[in-house]
């Protein structure tokens, strides 16, 4: 039996349409973009295609507007280290959520050890943040907002036009982490509002390492990476011409296949969810129940803990993540799950179950199968349990 | 990530369950990682009789209860009290390095469980059986760097070595 993977936030297959795009320019295209002969040529052109893909994807106004990088990260660190440089003269205050990713978090944190302040701004029970917070918290010194698009533990979606419009009023820069909603979602920057976007080709089937900064024109932004002038002078360093072809195939797919993806997955989350629910007691559903992604589903199970959980899917041959503390590697649990009210002994016991167009309804109804198992096997096991029912 | 023994004790714990009538029983929880296990213990002429753990926690936390109610079943009271923590970790085959702070209660539990079954021996008032929390903060007065082990000057963003952001539980 192979193995069912239910942790695609962690990692997408590569589709074989990339996979064969990649394969083949590893053979024929390994000239520098910036050379100024037919090899170059070839690879500039290649680059090209793939920024022209990506800004389709996004509906940016111009593939200029694109900057590739390495992956989400590096977009998230350019995004707001770029900002904060370009804009300290004028202020040296940012407003965020307090559920953005390690990468805004702790990038934030770095710049509050050189003189920035930042507004940390408090979610719901469901995770959403409230835009009048934000209105409140801008002052003459604000210089950027960075609320993520969407949640990378419980799915949750922001409301991004709408904090958009107060920033606009406000001239304040705003930038969105949309890396888990890119290629799940319809992302329209247009529409949005945003000022920049951080994105990474792996949310969507391309290959990991490999992502982009939308920087709509006019944004004043540093580059984050000195050295020669690729990427319009935003980025230094020879481009991950490879990479970055596979990600241009995998955009173009995510944006031909939007619908049918959409509905694939949202198929597979009310089945899990109906399924969660009727099966468990003492479950918690994480996130907001209509602004979700619909490729995520995080769910608290009380009275056990997540890594044990994992640990014993995985000998069944499922892989499904927990964001809680131990697993991580870091000893807290969850600042998300902490956020929107849970309790320590609940957030222990959360899984983060994400799934693709490569899943099967079969797939959820085994891994719902295996789980009321382990979790009754641990729930014996606990102490919490045996309390709680005597 | 974890040792053959470490699997092996997770996925087939030993001694797992709740025991009726007790002469001992230890528990122990930390509020930060969010383990907990609780021990009980029946002694007979001075020698650990039946053990049985119940455990709220990670691979590692269960894997560590489990092997020291292996230890310290059949061994006398002065006997059991030679498991440490460190002795039930080694006979697991080493815990990575992040689980140490985390799952290394197997032993404390042990220890409460036989003070639990002196003290009522004893006559004396035995302490609260439940809920006891007996986590304190490792480094005690001084941090360490998470990441490369450096002193921390106290309240720091960053490590001044290698500077990575650190975050203050407290």
């Amino acid at each position: 039996m192979g193995i069912i993977n239910l942790d695609h936030i962690s990692g997408n297959p590569l589709l074989p349409e990339v996979q064969a795009a990649m394969i083949e320019a590893v053979r024929t295209n390994y000239g520098n973009p910036s050379s100024p002969h037919h090899l170059g040529d070839q690879a500039a052109e290649a680059l090209e295609q793939a920024r022209q893909s990506v800004a389709r994807l996004i509906n940016s106004a111009s593939p200029k507007e694109i900057v590739f990088t390495s992956g989400g990260t590096e977009s998230i660190n350019h995004a707001i280290k770029g900002v904060a440089a370009a804009k300290r003269e004028q202020g040296r205050h940012i407003i965020a959520s307090n559920i953005e990713h390690n990468s805004v978090l702790k990038t934030l944190r770095r710049l509050m050890g050189f003189g920035y302040t930042v507004t940390s701004v408090p979610v719901d029970g469901d995770g959403r943040v409230n835009p009048d917070d934000i209105a409140k918290a801008i002052t003459d010194k604000t210089i950027l907002i960075s609320i993520m698009h969407s949640n990378n533990e419980i799915g949750t979606i922001q409301p991004i036009e709408e904090i958009a419009r107060i920033a606009r009023e406000k001239k304040v820069i705003f930038h969105t982490d949309a890396v888990t909603s890119i290629g799940v979602v319809p992302i329209d920057v247009r529409k949005l509002g945003v000022d920049l976007l951080s994105f990474a080709a792996n949310q969507f089937h391309g290959p990991a390492g490999v992502g982009g900064l939308y920087i709509r024109k006019g944004t004043s932004i540093w580059p984050l990476l000195d050295g020669g002038a690729q990427e319009n002078n935003r980025r230094a360093g020879t481009e991950n011409l490879i990479s970055i072809i596979g990600m241009g195939v995998a955009a173009q797919l995510a944006a031909k296949e939007m619908g049918a993806r959409l509905n694939h997955v949202k198929k597979l989350r009310d089945r899990l969810l109906k399924g969660l629910n009727e099966k468990i007691d003492d479950i918690y559903i994480n996130g907001h129940p209509e602004h979700c992604l619909p490729n995520i589903v995080s769910v608290s199970i009380s009275y056990i803990e997540g890594e044990s959980i994992v640990l014993m899917l995985e000998e069944e041959g499922i892989a499904v993540s927990t964001r809680s503390a131990c697993a991580s590697g870091s000893l807290r649990a969850s600042h998300v799950l902490s956020s929107i009210g849970r309790d320590w002994a609940s957030a222990q016991g959360t899984l983060v179950i994400s799934f693709g167009k490569d899943n099967t309804e079969g797939e959820i109804d085994r891994f719902l199968d295996v789980l009321v198992t382990v979790v009754q096997t641990l729930r014996n096991m606990s102490p919490l349990y045996v309390r709680a029912k005597g | 990530m974890y040792s053959k023994t470490v699997m092996d004790h997770f996925k087939n714990p030993r001694n797992v369950g709740e025991m009726k009538d007790p002469d001992g029983v230890g528990e122990v929880g930390n509020p930060i990682c969010g383990d907990m296990m609780k021990v009980f213990i029946k002694v007979r002429d001075e020698r650990i009789d039946d053990i049985k753990f119940l455990t709220f926690g990670c691979g590692a936390a269960i894997a560590v209860s489990s092997m020291m109610t292996e230890m310290a079943k059949g061994k006398t009271i002065d006997e059991a009290r030679n498991i440490t923590n460190k002795s039930v970790a080694d006979a697991l085959e080493g815990l990575p390095k992040n689980k140490l702070h985390c799952s290394n209660l197997g032993a404390d539990a042990l220890q409460l469980a036989i003070k639990n079954y002196e003290d009522r021996k004893a006559g004396k008032p035995v302490a609260q059986e439940e809920g006891q929390d007996k986590h304190e903060h490792i480094h005690g007065g001084k941090c360490q760097c998470p990441y490369c082990d450096a002193d921390l000057v106290g309240g720091a963003e960053f490590c001044a070595n290698c500077g990575q952001v650190i975050e203050h539980e407290h």
